[in-house]
């Protein structure tokens, strides 16, 4: 189909000036703004001496939250390992000793290697009782050590509480008996 | 004492001078690169080794000379031995003739230049540092890598253009001073602060600058070694001491072309009212020394500066600036010292012939060529008639 001479739009390239043309103007003016960049502070943090202050919602370790009565919160439902995409997380359930809950964990492993840091743990559980929290320089010598144990996961929670470095989704609304003690509390609920 | 000043014997001690030296400046200028790199994007740079780092380019020295020298199974092992080496023995050749420090015409003084008095100087330098790019079309076949190969490709492309404009940038320079000399060159410059070259020269200098820095395959220039593009080029198999003596080679180069900037253009050792031409005393040596190595230092850190200004050059906009912007204009400016010498008439006019070469050409461009305006203005009239579509559906 011909296409008619008046339906053609034709665009000039944006014409440059001589002031353009001569180049050097426009040269000196970024060596300005290259040397103005020079003077400015430098944005880099010193990392070994000067940690990063991270967002409380950093997906780091994991930790086992405890209750007021510094029993691990954890009913031992599953519903993490479950949810856990890289399959991480290795408990075994017994009945528990207290008489508002009907189990707890009697071992709770985390393989921190395995681990893809993606929160879903924390997303499942419905007593608040796993949370990832900022730490991130996570080493150890060998696999075993980075095997988590529960005893291991308790100190992170109060290593990160003493330090007030609580993760951003700490207390969040009522979620199960476990974690009712705490509800006065709360953040209030977004709904 | 006297054997001391002994030709043979100055000019052994001051090559020996110059291989200890230049080294250890070149791997600190690579020191003062990464920092500047650095400052440029607020960054802090290396600052772990030594008090503010001062000694990482030991240590970076000393991981070159320490590391495993991994050499492929697939390269040209004669080749690709000699490829370093040659980009190393060019550059430092290359010096010989450079003075580094104060230079005399009286008979019985002392001039710090490793080859005192060749009459053939700057040719000599250009005519070595082009034998630079043997070091990158070695190394980048050698290495039977095709990305090394395209950077080499590349090399030998823009050093053969980019030889043109810088010898005929020189040329005009030459033609004022009357020798190839470059010690002869600045004892014409020591006359006065107006009679430097960059008065009757601008022009040139700026071509001379901009064809310098490619051939040193600095950027904006940089195409042989793009790290984006050829993972590092020509040196992409190179490892240890002899992807160092590549950046050694890079880097006297760069020192090289700073001390010829420094001659060629501004004077030398030559500032006025501090350092004249007068007989040498131990004060005055010291002095010429400073200022020489200030312009020099000047120089190299505007070549860092302009390295984090301007983005790199596509390669066909690099061969149009040399064929199409440089080439002429050093040509008209070397016609334009043709007519002045000639005519005997006053160095300035060779300044205006500069500034006008610089203006019009650039004034010239600025004009638009209308063609596709007049195109449409045709279209519109109806003299076309109807147009076809490039592409039917």
């Amino acid at each position: 189909m011909p296409l008619a001479a008046s339906d053609v739009r034709y665009v000039e390239p944006p014409t440059m000036g001589l002031w353009e043309k001569l180049y050097l103007p426009a040269i000196f003016e970024g060596l300005g703004t290259t040397m103005r960049q020079m003077l400015k502070p430098a944005v880099t943090q010193q990392f070994p001496e000067q940690e990063p202050k991270l967002p409380a919602h950093f997906r780091g370790v994991h930790r086992l939250n405890r209750d007021e009565q510094g029993r691990v919160k954890c009913v031992a439902c599953y519903l993490c390992s479950t949810a856990c995409p890289a399959h991480c997380i290795d408990i075994v359930a017994a009945p528990s000793p207290w008489t508002d809950r009907e189990k707890y964990p009697e071992t709770f492993v985390i393989d921190e290697l395995r681990c893809i840091y993606c929160g879903m743990c924390e997303e499942a559980c419905p007593v608040d009782a796993i949370e990832l929290t900022t730490l991130y320089d996570l080493t150890g010598l060998s696999r075993q050590e980075m095997l988590f144990d529960k005893e291991k996961l308790l100190s992170v929670f109060d290593q990160t509480t003493t330090a007030g470095t609580d993760p951003a989704r700490t207390g969040r609304g009522r979620l199960g008996p476990a974690s009712e003690k705490t509800a006065d509390v709360r953040l209030p609920n977004p709904q | 004492m006297d054997w001391l000043t002994h030709p043979l014997v100055a000019a052994f001690l001051l090559g020996v001078l110059v291989l200890v030296v230049v080294p250890g400046v070149c791997s600190y200028l690579i020191f003062l690169e990464r920092k500047i790199a650095a400052w440029v994007q607020k960054r802090h740079g290396p600052n772990r080794v030594g008090p503010w780092g001062l000694f990482q380019p030991i240590a970076d020295g000393l991981k070159f000379v320490l590391k495993e020298q991994v050499v492929p199974d697939h390269v040209n092992k004669i080749l690709y031995f000699a490829a370093p080496s040659i980009a190393v023995l060019t550059t430092l050749l290359a010096f010989a003739v450079v003075p580094f420090g104060p230079t005399t015409d009286r008979p019985n003084e002392f001039s710090w230049v490793v080859a005192p008095n060749v009459d053939v100087g700057i040719l000599f330098i250009f005519a070595i540092g082009s034998l630079a790019v043997y070091a990158i079309i070695l190394g980048g076949w050698a290495s039977n890598n095709k990305y090394s190969f395209i950077g080499a490709l590349r090399s030998s492309a823009q050093v053969i253009s980019y030889e043109i404009p810088l010898g005929m940038a020189v040329l005009g320079v030459l033609m004022i001073c009357g020798s190839l000399n470059l010690e002869k060159i600045i004892h014409h410059q020591a006359q006065g602060f107006f009679s430097w070259n960059i008065w009757f020269q601008p022009l040139a200098f700026l071509v001379f600058m901009t064809a310098a820095l490619a051939e040193n395959n600095r950027l904006p220039f940089d195409l042989p070694e793009c790290e984006q593009e050829l993972i590092g080029g020509f040196h992409t198999e190179y490892s240890a001491m002899k992807f160092g003596m590549f950046f050694l080679g890079e880097y006297t180069h760069m020192i090289t072309v700073s001390f010829l900037l420094v001659i060629l253009f501004f004077g030398g050792w030559h500032f006025p009212w501090i350092a004249e031409m007068a007989p040498q005393t131990v004060g005055s040596v010291a002095v010429k020394f400073m200022v020489l190595f200030a312009k020099v230092g000047v120089a190299i850190v505007f070549i860092m500066l302009i390295r984090w200004t301007l983005p790199r050059f596509r390669f066909d906009q690099l061969m149009g600036l040399a064929w199409k912007v440089l080439i002429p204009l050093s040509l008209a400016n070397l016609l334009a010292a043709m007519v002045v010498k000639h005519f005997g008439l006053s160095l300035w006019v060779l300044t205006a012939a500069n500034v006008g070469l610089f203006f019009v050409p650039a004034w010239l461009a600025s004009q638009p060529l209308g063609v596709v305006r007049r195109k449409v203005q045709r279209l519109e009239s109806g003299e076309l008639g109807v147009v076809e579509p490039l592409y039917a559906d």
